[in-house]
């Protein structure tokens, strides 16, 4: 396998040939936020967090989709990125219902981390509230949707590595939201296989075991990567 | 080179005594139908020489139903709003091919000028056979020449010589980004062997945009002899119209058009006896603006959601299923053949350094003669909009010139000597666009109308990626400020950041350009934002 050097905000990287430019900043120790990627789920370059400068390119690149090459000089702090990466995260925040007080993902949220890491400490841009409803059909699961942003995780778990495309996405713009089968309440869907794996992903409170309370959802995001691995590659993780 | 048939030209003899009648959507809206019904009635009694045709656009859209007389010895009179009742004296004139001595002429006060420099000072490449042949027969499309380019190539055109003479044509894509024809043609063919696509897009969704659907309604297999052409160069064998479900009458004569095209041997399997074939089919969309976008095309036309994917790959790498895939607008195909025809030399006289050619425009809004013009590249708005569009009426103020619609901006007034080229309207802050251009008077508050343009792009948006979907609703609500006068000057300073920000860092055109219409009327009219924060009279204008 050949490796690429690479140079991230002035630090000379080695990195094999084939990985993402996310994962490569991350190994590195660099707190690059992304609410969309996960590692083993086909990228979409969605939340435009791991948004990175890469010298020679006149567009801001998606580090989560972008190889990694040999020679590239990449920047993921920035003056501009800073403040982009801020209000990404302020519109977040303000187009949907996120209360940490009292969420089940208090604690154990990445949207909340984002904040934390963008150093937001309250949005400039008014909230929408927007009028949205919770899904407490599922027998094992909710889904409420005033959390959910939207990163499409759920669809992609659900297609990719269970197989069952319980999840896809309806409606266009703001008006855009999570729908399980032909849009049926989750509990009707006999496609779900109540795997939990959508549970596992979601970045956010919107998916959740329904007996976690406030701050006690524990996702598992880290499953993934190693059940595509043993997949594609018959490997399997040390026991 | 074949001699060409300039749409200009006078009616050759044999059309003597034809009456043309705008059969399109816009002629049809103001009452063409019953016209043109009236005149079949009105035609069979007396019978004579007057012949009917139904044909496409015949540009001047806002004086619609609009009637071409050609009569003879190349006579040609231009009737415009004519109303159904006037069906027997338009059958008499053209019958008698001059006017009844007794009384005066009921059709008088329709006649219109056709040496207008409205007409006068268009170049039909595009649009040459638009208003002459009926779309829906193929045999005057033949007569006209059309899929005599489409014959050479199958015959004696390598697709190497194709390439090469749309590269020298300079022609460049039409559907606003104006990225090289030739050069993505030949991306496309010099992939790795395998199959391949080509792809039209008319999905013509712009505001203020209807060229494309002229060419579609009017001259439909002139598109679909330029898209022959394409995937002759690209060594594709199958290809895809995809047009949106609001352009019904399109997509019926498009159908109609592939039939007959399919019937005479000119696409399908062993195309003009060789071991060649070709299909195309037309794929309708169902009302989605973002589904122009080539990616997001893709995703539609493969069956999935139509949104966007990040970029590269680009679809000339991996496009529809994975396959390399050529996609151009309705009026870069549509140029084709006449490049063809002419020569890529021909075509790339006119026009300016970096633009070449011709470009279609879609003139409406506060001007006097709104409809279709095709102008040479580098032509001034000034031209476009004063000497051809006559004004604004009314002797009202002209403010500023819309173009390039969503994605697009507005040029003011004192620029109105600019030329149309690619570059010169981007150094503006505005775009090429797909040709949609709005005329503005001076009663346009250039808030609402940011506002007018940021609400289609909240519409609009696919709501895939945080900025477009998140982003243009703020930008909305801050609009909402300073058109109802309540801003403060920290409202204009976050206005400009998330502009900024949504435009870096949306994931597809959509997204990127959907603040263009806000920064270019900050740009061109700051004074207007500025009135709206209560600041005092003067402040920040340069």
């Amino acid at each position: 396998m050949s490796v690429h050097t690479l140079s991230v905000d002035g630090q000379p990287l080695a990195v094999p040939d084939g990985d993402n430019l996310l994962a490569a900043i991350r190994r590195a120790g660099i707190n690059l936020p992304g609410l969309c990627h996960l590692e083993g789920l086909t990228p979409v370059a969605a939340c435009r967090l791991c948004l990175v400068e890469i010298e020679g390119c006149p567009r801001l690149q998606p580090a989560c989709i972008t190889r990694a090459a040999e020679g590239m000089v990449v920047r993921t702090d920035s003056e501009q990125l800073r403040g982009f990466r801020r209000m990404a995260v302020e519109l977040f925040f303000a187009e949907g219902n996120h209360v940490c007080a009292f969420c089940v993902a208090n604690g154990s949220c990445e949207l909340q981390d984002a904040a934390a890491a963008v150093g937001m400490d309250h949005s400039r841009f008014p909230y929408r509230y927007p009028q949205r409803r919770v899904d407490a059909s599922h027998p094992l699961f909710a889904l409420d949707h005033h959390h959910c942003i939207l990163c499409s995780r759920c669809v992609r778990v659900c297609d990719e590595i269970e197989g069952a495309h319980v999840w896809d996405v309806a409606q266009r713009g703001e008006h855009c939201r999570i729908v399980a089968g032909l849009d049926q309440p989750w509990g009707e869907v006999e496609a779900c296989t109540s795997c939990g794996k959508c549970v596992d992903v979601c970045p956010t409170g919107a998916l959740f075991r329904r007996e976690d309370c406030t701050a006690e959802k524990r996702p598992h995001g880290e499953r993934i990567a190693p059940l595509r691995l043993a997949r594609e590659q018959h490997r399997w993780p040390e026991p | 080179m074949k001699a060409p048939a300039p749409a200009s030209a006078a009616a050759a003899p044999t059309d003597a005594g034809l009456l043309r009648c705008c059969d399109a959507s816009g002629c049809r809206a103001a009452g063409s139908g019953a016209l043109l019904a009236a005149l079949e009635a009105a035609r069979c009694p007396a019978s004579g020489a007057a012949a009917i045709r139904r044909v496409g656009c015949l540009r001047l859209c806002g004086r619609g139903p609009l009637v071409a007389l050609d009569g003879p010895a190349g006579s040609r009179r231009l009737y415009g709003g004519v109303p159904a009742a006037l069906a027997p004296a338009l059958i008499a004139a053209a019958s008698a091919a001059r006017p009844a001595a007794s009384g005066p002429d009921p059709l008088a006060a329709h006649r219109l000028d056709p040496d207008h420099p409205f007409f006068r000072l268009q170049r039909p490449v595009v649009l040459e056979g638009c208003g002459r042949v009926d779309p829906e027969a193929i045999e005057q499309a033949l007569a006209h020449g059309s899929y005599a380019q489409w014959r050479r190539c199958l015959l004696e055109l390598s697709p190497e010589a194709v390439r090469d003479e749309v590269r020298r044509s300079g022609l460049r894509g039409r559907g606003g980004a104006g990225y090289p024809t030739g050069l993505k043609w030949d991306t496309v063919a010099l992939q790795p062997p395998g199959p391949r696509y080509v792809v039209c897009n008319a999905d013509e969704g712009d505001p203020g945009a209807f060229m494309d659907r002229c060419v579609l309604e009017g001259d439909p297999h002139r598109l679909i002899e330029g898209m022959a052409i394409a995937a002759h160069a690209v060594g594709a064998e199958r290809g895809y119209i995809y047009v949106r479900a609001e352009y019904p009458l399109a997509i019926s004569r498009l159908r109609r058009a592939l039939r007959q095209a399919g019937q005479r041997g000119l696409l399908g399997q062993a195309l003009l006896g060789t071991d060649r074939e070709l299909r195309i089919s037309v794929r309708v969309g169902a009302g989605a603006y973002v589904c122009g976008e080539e990616t997001a095309l893709l995703a539609s036309i493969e069956g999935g959601r139509g949104t966007p994917r990040p970029r590269p790959p680009y679809p000339a790498q991996s496009g529809l299923w994975g396959a390399p895939t050529l996609i151009n607008n309705v009026e870069t195909l549509a140029a084709i053949p006449a490049i063809l025809r002419e020569g890529g030399d021909w075509y790339a006289a006119m026009g300016t350094a970096s633009s070449r050619g011709t470009k279609v425009f879609a003139l409406s809004g506060a001007v006097r003669h709104t409809g279709v013009v095709e102008v040479p590249m580098g032509t001034s708005l000034r031209t476009i909009v004063e000497t051809m569009g006559g004004g604004v009426p009314d002797g009202a103020a002209l403010k500023a010139v819309q173009t390039g619609g969503p994605s697009g901006g507005c040029i003011p007034v004192e620029l109105l000597d600019t030329p149309v080229d690619y570059e010169v309207l981007r150094a503006l802050g505005s775009s090429m666009g797909s040709g949609g251009m709005v005329v503005i008077d001076a009663a346009m508050a250039m808030p609402e109308l940011a506002r007018h343009f940021i609400r289609f792009s909240v519409q609009e948006s696919c709501g895939k990626c945080l900025p477009c979907r998140a982003g243009t609703v703020q930008l909305e609500q801050l609009l909402d400020r300073f058109v109802e006068r309540r801003a403060g000057p920290e409202d204009l300073e976050q206005l400009e950041q998330l502009c900024r920000m949504v435009a870096a860092t949306s994931l597809c055109g959509l997204g990127q350009s959907a603040p263009q219409p806000v920064l270019s009327t900050l740009r061109h009219f700051q004074h207007e934002y500025l009135a709206a924060c209560g600041a005092p009279a003067g402040e920040g204008r340069p």
